[in-house]
């Protein structure tokens, strides 16, 4: 079985001006995965399918992660050019401070792959895909032409998460219903309002529910 | 209830589902097959176009299960979440226990001691010999033998679930295996149960196997319907017994060979016309495999601790990283995927069902068959809802 190295080398020779880059896992399991760009993603795959050595015909894992936006606070020195009174006299002086600067480093949504082998009885081999953004633009092409076994797993991830797969024969919600709203699986969903289901409430549901109701009453008070 | 409208694109392509066209000129009938229904498995539910009684479409609809599990382990933590993995296959939980533990023993590196994998491998036997025999005995009764055949299944089931109670203390909610080993340790009263337990399995698989080879009826129905071609199988993600009766010869025991699996002798049953009556086959002669390994188990099962003794319980934080760890479960391979944070909660925790993604080629199976075969090959698939839903 190749290493990460060997299949990305395989997958630039057969590919050429594939977007990937190893992301090497930290944990003792040793699988390390491929972050492939989205646009050279689906000959990427069909060559890994197709390729007599690694033969990985086998989808057996499509998952979605939700990298939410990060908050990040450093410190930056800034050298700055200010008037000074010096002897008595307003001269530009050169002062160096330290700024803390707030910027918000922008998630994505993921969506990673494990393929094997059932063929050379070999694996896992793990690709990722990433998209740019986590509002508008979450657009990733589908791997179900190549794969079928992802034909359902996109769906979900699509359902639970919001990544758009484009080329997917069918994308809608899998376990949700179709009218449904938001992506439950994203690290900022919050719940719908809807306690009149809830017939014994207790503990934090009850604290919503009371609130709920108010602002109900409250809204039917002013109607 | 309106049923689905048919927004799929009929792409080209050897993988993709076929088209049947209508032969009559009338209205294609709708029918929605469930979530009340007494043979999907639970609630379920499949948007059926019928030409007479030929099957044109067929969308599976699920959702009905959905408890959010996956979401509920990011806020629950570790150790929380292996009470849930007993209600996922709520038929197997102990696999469903086993597969985990596997993951995140995968992710921290633990090492489990000998006699917990032997208990293992003998639990996960004995669970496989449960799920197998309630299967053919659930498809049995789905002809129609209302009940009976299905009964001598639940018989041998008593006996093992009163072996699950008496070590684990709960009949099928488990919770028995932790990360680094397992719960409680075996008495040898307890061994010598399953030795008598064991001693009476082979009389049942012959008594239950004359019911599916002497009947008749069965074999005029199954044999020849539902057809799975193994090269659709295996790019269709499908696993577990489904998947060697495609004749594919992939089972995870020999394949990774996690556990202690290299030390037994077992085969593995292929099937040669990949039908449902294979599917049944397969999965009788892989109850008459287990029952050797279980065999072997007993004979060899070491003295020793059940757990890791470096093992941490309260506080478990695993390092940064992702594992994915797998096992043949009775229904398929079962995975976990699981990315740490470092924190005492997983940051993805992610299971990969195998009754969801069997269920992908369910309507290229039955295109263009009668109602009453859909049935059958539903029930050939084998799914639990809890798994498909989570």
């Amino acid at each position: 079985m190749k290493t990460v190295e060997e299949i990305k080398a395989a997958i630039e020779a057969a590919v050429p001006g594939a977007g990937l880059e190893v992301v090497s896992n930290p944990s003792v399991s040793g699988q390390h995965s491929l972050l492939m760009e989205p646009r050279r993603a689906v000959e990427i795959a069909t060559f890994l399918r197709d390729d007599a050595g690694l033969a990985l015909d086998f989808l057996s894992n499509a998952t979605g992660v939700d990298w939410p936006d990060k908050e990040i606070s450093e410190k930056v020195k800034v050298t700055r050019t200010v008037m000074r009174p010096v002897d008595g006299v307003e001269t530009p002086v050169e002062e160096t401070v330290e700024e803390t600067r707030k910027r918000i480093v922008p998630g994505c949504l993921e969506a990673v792959y494990h393929l094997y082998s059932v063929e050379k009885k070999q694996g896992p081999v793990v690709i990722r895909m990433k998209t740019v953004n986590r509002s508008d633009q979450v657009q990733l092409p589908s791997l179900t032409s190549i794969w079928r076994s992802a034909e359902f797993q996109e769906r979900e991830i699509f359902d639970l998460f919001g990544i758009v797969f484009t080329g997917h024969p069918d994308l809608r919600r899998l376990l949700m219903w179709d009218e449904f709203k938001d992506h439950p699986m994203r690290r900022d969903y919050v719940e719908p309002d809807d306690f009149e289901y809830e017939p014994t409430a207790h503990d934090e549901v009850l604290k919503r529910a009371q609130e709920h109701r108010a602002k109900v009453q409250g809204l039917g008070a002013k109607s | 209830m309106a049923v689905a409208e048919d927004k799929t694109e009929r792409l080209p392509g050897w993988n993709r589902p076929r088209q049947v066209e209508p032969d009559g000129e009338g209205e294609l009938l709708e029918v929605a097959m469930g979530p009340h229904h007494p043979s999907t498995h639970g609630v379920f539910r499949m948007d059926v176009a019928l030409d007479g009684e030929r099957v044109i479409r067929l969308k599976p609809v699920f959702g009905y299960l959905h408890r959010n599990h996956e979401k509920i382990a990011e806020g629950a933590g570790y150790l929380a979440s292996m009470p849930f993995t007993d209600r996922l296959d709520y038929m197997c939980p102990l696999t469903n226990n086993w597969a985990y533990a596997l993951a995140v023993e995968k992710l921290t590196g633990q090492e489990v001691p000998e006699r917990a994998e032997y208990l293992r491998v003998i639990l996960g036997e004995l669970t496989r010999v449960v799920n197998h025999s309630s299967a053919i005995g659930f498809l049995i009764q789905e002809m129609g033998a209302s009940g009976t055949p299905l009964m001598y299944a639940f018989k041998q089931r008593e006996k093992i679930l009163d072996l699950f109670e008496a070590l684990t203390g709960a009949r099928m909610m488990v919770n028995y295996m932790r990360f680094g080993g397992c719960r409680v340790d075996a008495t040898p009263a307890w061994l010598a149960g399953v030795r008598k337990v064991l001693d009476g399995l082979p009389q049942f698989a012959d008594e239950f196997e004359n019911l599916l080879r002497g009947n008749e009826i069965l074999m005029a129905r199954t044999q020849g319907v539902g057809i799975l071609r193994p090269e659709l199988a295996v790019n269709a993600g499908v696993t577990g017994p489904m998947l060697r009766a495609s004749g594919v010869n992939y089972d995870i025991r020999k394949v990774d060979g996690y556990g202690i699996y290299n030390r037994f002798k077992f085969r593995v049953p292929l099937g040669e016309h990949f039908d449902v009556y294979d599917r049944f086959m397969i999965r009788m002669l892989e109850m008459r495999e287990s029952f050797g390994i279980i065999d072997q188990a007993l004979k060899d099962i070491p003295g020793g601790p059940v757990m890791d003794p470096k093992a941490k319980i309260r506080g478990f934080r695993p390092k940064p990283g992702e594992a994915y760890g797998r096992i043949e479960a009775p229904k398929g391979e079962l995975g976990f995927y699981l990315i740490s944070d470092g924190s005492p909660n997983p940051y993805r925790y992610r299971i990969r069902p195998p009754s969801l993604i069997n269920l992908t080629i369910l309507e290229d199976m039955c295109m263009g068959v009668n109602v009453a075969d859909v049935v059958l090959i539903f029930g050939s698939v084998d799914i639990v809802l809890g798994e498909v839903d989570r």
